[in-house]
């Protein structure tokens, strides 16, 4: 048997299947590995491929980075009171975890779909809830670089949140539960409509999130009917909470919680009843 | 050729058919996809569905993968039923779609890697993509691979965990011929080891070469099944092409008792098959008639050939000749 090199154009052009196969490597040998061992390497996967997508880490690291540098360094828009990147940075904490557990899942999860992955993946030992349990993995490692990331930029332009246990666990509970609530909503989304429905729905409500949903100012700007009618969006529940936390160093309201709560409990039972597989 | 049956290694007991599918019916509104099919598949031995477009091969297959509910009948693979006893059979089953479901950005070896992580003891991953002749093409994604490297992953993927039956739903389609011969050459390896082979296809050379069994489907119905000896037994014929067409009462008379001849215009040519009821009277003398007919009444045979029938005959006698959608 010859020894395989990496791959040259020389090699690839040469290289044909080779024609004898030992039949002894095909000797049944049946079993599932254990659930711990699908979750992670499956969990890998999605992260890599995450990771990998161009339109993806547009999406999830480049655009919060520029909107967070360049609007902290430029008086072009009117972020409210204090220091700019102070105001800023919780809202884009919050833009960027929408945009891995809402945008990206949902585009990820709908081409998936489309081209037969889910069913394929229905096909091996690894589980509805492993596959399940694998996304929320990699959306949440996603969403770790993605705070690390805008976390060391708004250190590095002056950010000086109002930090203490408390406020950090409470952020945390913050960020899980939209992150519940943005997933179900994406997985609602992916496993109804068409890929390209998915495509083009996902891409306009971050857009329209982005503009409604206090990422880049406080709703308080808005008229008082459409502040009311904002208030019960998961993003700008999400972003008041973090900047009620971070910017004030004040408990967010009841109300914030429930909201995201609502979203995830609500979004959660309608997709697991109407998520198709293919 | 083909490997003595009884040199089959298995895992299970022999008396349990690897498949059995019983008076299966699907519906998809108000068209009937299979109406009461029936067959059964041997452990350790290749199984071809062969059939038109629209047959219901298909449908048929992903019931077996559990992937659609029968709306009549049963299936059983290994002796369990594929929706109620999903989770100890998918281990055991080894599953290649018609197209698809990789995602376009994972690279092949870390695909075929990850199905290997799903299985206790998994083939190398490395060494199957050596043998698929995938490995320069490791690093690759899946979207930018070629259709033959796409088909040969998803059936590495199929058989990576070991399973003791795999369902290969039209393998070869679309592949050039080196990359049919190293597919063909797996299934016969899949066999050897004694793993239970179902696979779908509309290229009758691949059922005749490969296939244990061969089962015609056509309108969601078995129309004919058997050996692929079996159903080409008993017909042998003479076929040659003329510029002109024969005289073929004039050839009948030649010939000796329970011939027949038929010509078919095909071009600008006719074909001329002349078959005899009798497969031992087909021998020397029965082609020395012929070409004396030919030269007594000044037509010139062109590629003239001897033949037995093969499954394509069968398989065109049974479905038909008009085209499918």
């Amino acid at each position: 048997m010859t020894e395989h090199t990496t791959g040259t154009a020389a090699r690839a052009v040469t290289e044909t299947p080779t024609l004898a196969i030992d039949p002894g490597m095909f000797t049944p040998a049946p079993g599932a590995a254990p659930m711990w061992r699908m979750v992670a390497a499956q969990t890998g996967m999605e992260l890599r491929v995450m990771l990998r997508h161009g339109e993806q880490f547009l999406l999830t690291m480049v655009i919060p980075v520029l909107l967070l540098v360049g609007f902290s360094l430029t008086g072009v828009l009117d972020v409210g009171e204090g220091p700019r990147v102070d105001a800023l940075t919780p809202g884009i904490l919050a833009l960027a975890v929408m945009s891995t557990s809402f945008t990206g899942l949902a585009i990820g999860t709908g081409f998936e779909r489309r081209y037969g992955v889910l069913k394929r993946l229905g096909a091996t030992p690894l589980s509805r809830f492993g596959l399940l349990a694998a996304k929320t993995l990699a959306v949440l490692g996603v969403q770790a670089v993605q705070i690390a990331l805008l976390g060391t930029v708004a250190l590095f332009l002056g950010w000086s949140p109002t930090l203490s246990p408390l406020s950090l666990l409470i952020a945390l509970t913050l960020i899980l539960l939209g992150t519940a609530a943005f997933s179900s909503l994406a997985l609602l989304m992916a496993g109804t409509l068409r890929a390209e429905a998915t495509l083009a729905g996902a891409n306009l409500v971050y857009v329209l999130m982005l503009g409604l949903g206090g990422v880049l100012f406080p709703t308080s700007n808005f008229p008082g009917p459409m502040e009311q009618a904002v208030s019960v969006l998961p993003i700008t529940a999400l972003t008041s909470g973090l900047r009620d936390l971070l910017t004030h160093g004040a408990v967010p309201g009841a109300g914030v919680f429930l909201v995201l709560l609502v979203w995830a409990v609500g979004a959660g039972l309608a997709a697991s009843r109407l998520f198709r597989w293919e | 050729m083909k490997p003595d049956p009884g040199s089959h290694v298995n895992s299970g007991p022999m008396d349990t058919p690897a498949l059995e599918v019983v008076d299966l019916v699907k519906r998809y509104g108000s068209t009937t996809a299979v109406t009461g099919l029936s067959f059964t598949a041997r452990q350790g031995a290749v199984t071809a569905l062969l059939g038109p477009n629209g047959a219901g091969k298909t449908s048929t297959i992903e019931i077996c993968e559990g992937f659609r509910r029968a709306d009549g009948g049963h299936v059983r693979v290994l002796g369990l039923d594929p929706i109620t006893d999903a989770g100890a059979l998918k281990p055991r089953v080894g599953v290649m779609p018609q197209s698809g479901g990789v995602p376009t950005g994972a690279r092949t070896a870390e695909w075929l890697r990850l199905m290997a992580s799903f299985h206790s003891d998994p083939i190398d991953p490395d060494l199957l993509l050596e043998r698929l002749g995938l490995t320069s093409a490791g690093r690759t994604p899946f979207r930018r691979l070629s259709g033959g490297q796409q088909q040969r992953l998803s059936l590495a993927c199929a058989v990576v965990g070991r399973p003791e039956i795999v369902f290969l739903d039209e393998p070869t389609a679309g592949l050039d011929p080196q990359a049919r011969m190293a597919t063909w050459d797996l299934v016969k390896a899949l066999r050897a080891a004694g793993v239970a082979v179902i696979l779908t296809t509309h290229h009758m050379e691949e059922a005749e070469r490969l296939a244990d069994h061969v089962v015609i489907i056509d309108h969601g119905a078995v129309v004919v099944e058997g050996t692929p000896a079996e159903l080409t037994e008993g017909r042998r014929e003479v076929r040659f092409t003329t510029a002109s067409p024969i005289d073929t009462e004039s050839l009948l008379q030649a010939l000796p008792e329970g011939s027949a001849v038929s010509t078919t215009p095909s071009g600008d040519r006719h074909e001329c098959a002349v078959s005899t009821e009798d497969p031992h009277a087909l021998g020397p003398e029965f082609l020395a008639t012929v070409t004396a007919w030919c030269a007594s009444a000044g037509v010139l045979a062109e590629d003239l050939r001897l033949r037995a029938r093969t499954l394509e005959d069968v398989f065109l006698e049974t479905t038909g000749r008009e085209l499918r959608d």
